[in-house]
């Protein structure tokens, strides 16, 4: 029997990716185990291993093949005892298949209940047994693809680039522009990091500035807070936020009181970053937005951006600030594209919102991944009369309240868009500060669209019913437009 | 049981002597002039706690206030070895011995105990939270233990810059059970940074003895399993603490990595001024008075130094007088203008 080998999804929310290398060639025996290829995802380049044991009969994808969709048939292999029949005829690049296969007709009706991701299921379906692991976060990360980034923040010309690349070129070019700046974390060195978002810096930088530690984030929290109140610049990075409760002592108790404890006299200018908020499939202890927890604390700089563009202009600021920062980046985020400027030494202020698409009827107000929501279900609505402004806050604190109470006076409905719980959120921020300053603005009460108030569920179905969505969104601001 | 400071035993050798240690410490020799400058400032030390646990009781002082009496030899024997403004200097709430042995003005620090605008911290930081930039003295921390990371993070600093300083990291026999204190101690030997940790071994964690809670109670043995070769030096005797700080400069100035000191001293007063020490009878803190003053027990040497009377006396009036004007100007300073509360919250505008 000929059995398929199929391009695996070697991340959760894999959708493609490279064949770097062959290890096998046609006709080769293999047993489980063996390693067949090397696959480059976003993140990483991974191995391939056999499952079953045979003989390669073809190789159906090259080398070097880049956008190798999962579930894409990359290799046949006979079964001992079989005769190997000859080489198929088949293209040798890249092509998902994209007949309607026999299980289509099921994802596809599970793709019909989520009313939010109907227009935007990124992946076409194919007949293949590698089916992408279904996770409420490719709906979060659909709506930002659907959603787009809205209006850049800048004039002049742009290049597209990943919020990884965005992150990796401002800590580079920070680092190139102040010999105190020095990154210090899990797998940042070496590995590369753990989401490639150090990729390349050890490279250039040497390992006096990017710098491995074990794993011991109170502890590496400490030693860069000591660092920073001894003079340097350093970049924290926690491979993702939900460690770094291990390590709030330092961030809350060192780093954000000492200006204000010492009565101004000592400086403590460090940038805490990393992946903060859901991923896909990693359920309570790793799926949580930790923005409103720092974000209540005086003394630090809270910052969560949404594109690739304002990622690397606040980054930079982050870096060159003199405050305490805590830079909350999305997984989800890191691998999609957008539009940055190539201005030479692109830097944005540090607590300025951004208007990511003008409108008059209603105000979306968001950050972080919330934000592709909100421009989606603003195309939405747009389709139904509806027309919406979007509000990226970018800086979580200090809020700019300025820009928010100013759209609020121009379209007198706000809906609060937030990957995150609902009690004691930015959502209830933002509702209070409508209330004490906006009042008499408001033509309805302020709503919040948030994750529902629970830990994070790990069933697939859980999860979704869990995450923010689109369509609750779209509800949402019909509701405030009392339509 | 609670364990009487003591002279410190020989240090033990270590289970395994498999790798380079510190030649033992030998007790300091100190000139005629060392001899006083040490006396001035542990009694200057000493003066200005009493007069700090006076203010309290009269409510000009408030919260917590944690007296340095009886562990003067400590910071006056470590520090009197350093370069003020090149190495560092951290530690946790019970700080203004080790800002005095720094040469931190007292009046600027009495001020801030007693909450008024020309403290240090201009009135903002308060007993615990008191920092000197100046003095490369980093406080003054709160949270027990965080001072040993950040410590090791002034460490780092030194050696990134290469600027030769040290870092002088203290913390009590309570914080050598914080779980950072080990995330430190391994990057610290891992990276070979320029630090000596300090355990101030006053035998109470607040009002726990070191044997109610600590598994290994010879503390200097705590970081042999990071390869941080350790000694035990008597506390109570400034010319012993003196010499291990020596001892502990040659090591980690070479390049060699941390080491680690555990002093072995005792508080005479409670935890803080709201603690009624409990927990230990007055038989026992009369007992380490009488035989392990740091203080009394400096002055024996002098004899031999042909120091007089005359001039110990000259000294306790000018530290008198020293402390009455810091007292005096932490009274009669004004408190931070209310404007101050809004004041040093972010360094930059937004």
């Amino acid at each position: 029997m000929t059995i398929e080998l199929k391009m695996p999804a070697l991340s959760p929310t894999m959708e493609e990716g490279t064949i770097a290398k062959w290890l096998v060639k046609e006709g080769d025996a293999v047993k489980s185990g063996d390693i067949l290829a090397e696959i480059e995802t976003d993140k990483a380049t991974m191995e391939y291993e056999a499952v079953d044991e045979g003989t390669i009969t073809s190789l159906l994808v090259a080398e070097g093949t880049d956008g190798v969709k999962v579930g894409t048939v990359i290799a046949t292999l006979a079964e001992e005892g079989e005769d190997a029949p000859a080489p198929a005829e088949a293209p040798k690049e890249a092509k998902p298949r994209d007949e309607a296969p026999a299980d289509a007709a099921q994802k596809t009706g599970e793709a019909v209940q989520q009313p939010s991701d109907q227009k935007t299921e990124p992946e076409k379906e194919s007949q293949s047994e590698v089916k992408q692991m279904e996770t409420g976060a490719r709906d979060l990360v659909a709506a930002a693809e659907a959603g787009g980034e809205g209006d850049v923040d800048a004039d002049g010309p742009t290049e597209t680039m990943t919020v990884r690349e965005a992150l990796r070129d401002a800590m580079a070019e920070e680092m190139r522009a102040d010999d105190r700046v020095f990154v210090i974390g899990e797998e940042v060195a070496q590995y590369q990091g753990a989401y490639k978002v150090t990729q390349g810096l050890l490279d250039e930088f040497g390992e006096k500035r990017v710098i491995d530690t074990p794993i011991t984030e109170y502890g590496f929290a400490g030693v860069g807070t000591g660092a920073a109140m001894g003079g340097l610049r350093p970049i924290v990075e926690f491979m993702t936020f939900n460690f770094a409760m291990q390590a709030i002592d330092h961030i809350i108790n060192s780093a954000a009181k000492t200006n204000y404890m010492s009565g101004g006299q000592m400086r403590c200018p460090i940038v805490f970053r990393g992946p903060n908020g859901a991923a896909a499939r990693v359920a309570a202890q790793h799926s949580q937005n930790f923005a409103p927890w720092y974000a209540s604390v005086p003394g630090l700089i809270v910052i969560a951006p949404y594109s690739a563009a304002d990622a690397k202009g606040l980054l930079k600021a982050a870096i060159r600030c003199e405050d305490p920062v805590v830079f909350l980046e999305n997984e989800l985020l890191y691998g999609h594209s957008f539009e940055v400027p190539t201005a030479e030494d692109y830097v944005l202020p540090i607590g300025k919102a951004r208007i990511a698409r003008p409108g008059k009827d209603v105000t979306l107000v968001s950050y972080s991944i919330g934000v592709g929501l909100a421009l989606d279900a603003a195309k939405s609505l747009a389709d139904e009369g509806i027309d919406a402004e979007v509000i990226d806050l970018r800086t979580l604190r200090p809020l700019d309240k300025a820009t928010v109470l100013e759209s609020l006076r121009k379209t007198n409905r706000m809906v609060v868009v937030e990957e995150g719980w609902p009690t004691c959120s930015i959502a209830s921020e933002v509702m209070a500060i409508c209330m004490d300053e906006g009042f008499d603005d408001l033509d309805a009460p302020v709503k919040r669209v948030t994750n529902i108030d629970v830990p994070m569920p790990y069933a697939a179905n859980l999860e979704k019913a869990a995450l923010v969505k689109v369509g609750d969104v779209i509800a949402a601001a019909k509701a405030v437009c009392y339509r | 049981m609670a364990r009487k400071a003591q002279p410190a035993a020989p240090a033990a050798q270590p289970a395994a002597p498999n790798r380079e240690r510190p030649a033992e410490p030998e007790r300091y020799q100190a000139s005629r002039e060392e001899l006083l400058e040490y006396y001035r400032q542990m009694l200057l030390i000493r003066r200005f706690e009493e007069k700090a646990g006076q203010l309290y009781g009269l409510g000009l002082i408030g919260g917590f206030c944690h007296l340095y009496i009886g562990q003067e030899a400590v910071a006056v024997g470590l520090q009197s070895a350093l370069e003020v403004g090149k190495d560092s200097v951290i530690t946790g709430y019970r700080d203004h011995g080790h800002m005095l042995a720094y040469g931190i003005d007292p009046k600027v620090i009495m001020a801030e105990l007693t909450g008024r605008a020309a403290g240090i911290s201009k009135g903002k930081g308060g007993s615990m939270h008191m920092f000197s930039v100046d003095h490369k003295f980093y406080g003054g921390h709160g949270i027990v233990g965080a001072q040993v990371s950040l410590g090791a993070g002034l460490g780092f600093s030194h050696k990134y810059k290469g600027d030769g300083g040290v870092c002088l990291a203290y913390f009590g026999d309570g914080a050598a059970n914080q779980g950072q204190v080990y995330e430190s101690f391994n990057m610290a030997e891992l990276w070979k940074l320029p630090i000596i940790f300090v355990i101030e071994n006053n035998q109470y964690a607040m009002g726990t003895s070191v044997n109610r809670a600590s598994a290994e109670d010879q503390l200097y043995r705590r970081g042999e399993s990071f390869r941080i070769p350790g000694i035990q030096v008597d506390g109570m005797d400034v010319l012993a603490v003196r010499g291990a700080a020596e001892r502990a400069l040659e090591w980690t100035r070479g390049g060699k990595g941390p080491i680690l000191l555990e002093l072995k001293t005792y508080r005479y007063r409670g935890h803080s001024m709201s603690d009624p020490a409990k927990y230990r009878s007055r038989d026992e803190v009369q007992a380490v008075r009488e035989k392990s003053d740091p203080i009394e027990g400096l002055k024996k040497a002098f004899a031999e130094a042909g120091i007089t009377d005359d001039e110990i006396k000259a000294i306790d009036k000018e530290i008198k007088a020293v402390v009455n004007e810091a007292a005096d100007f932490a009274e009669q300073s004004p408190e931070p203008d209310l404007s101050e509360l809004h004041t040093d919250v972010l360094v930059g505008s937004y």
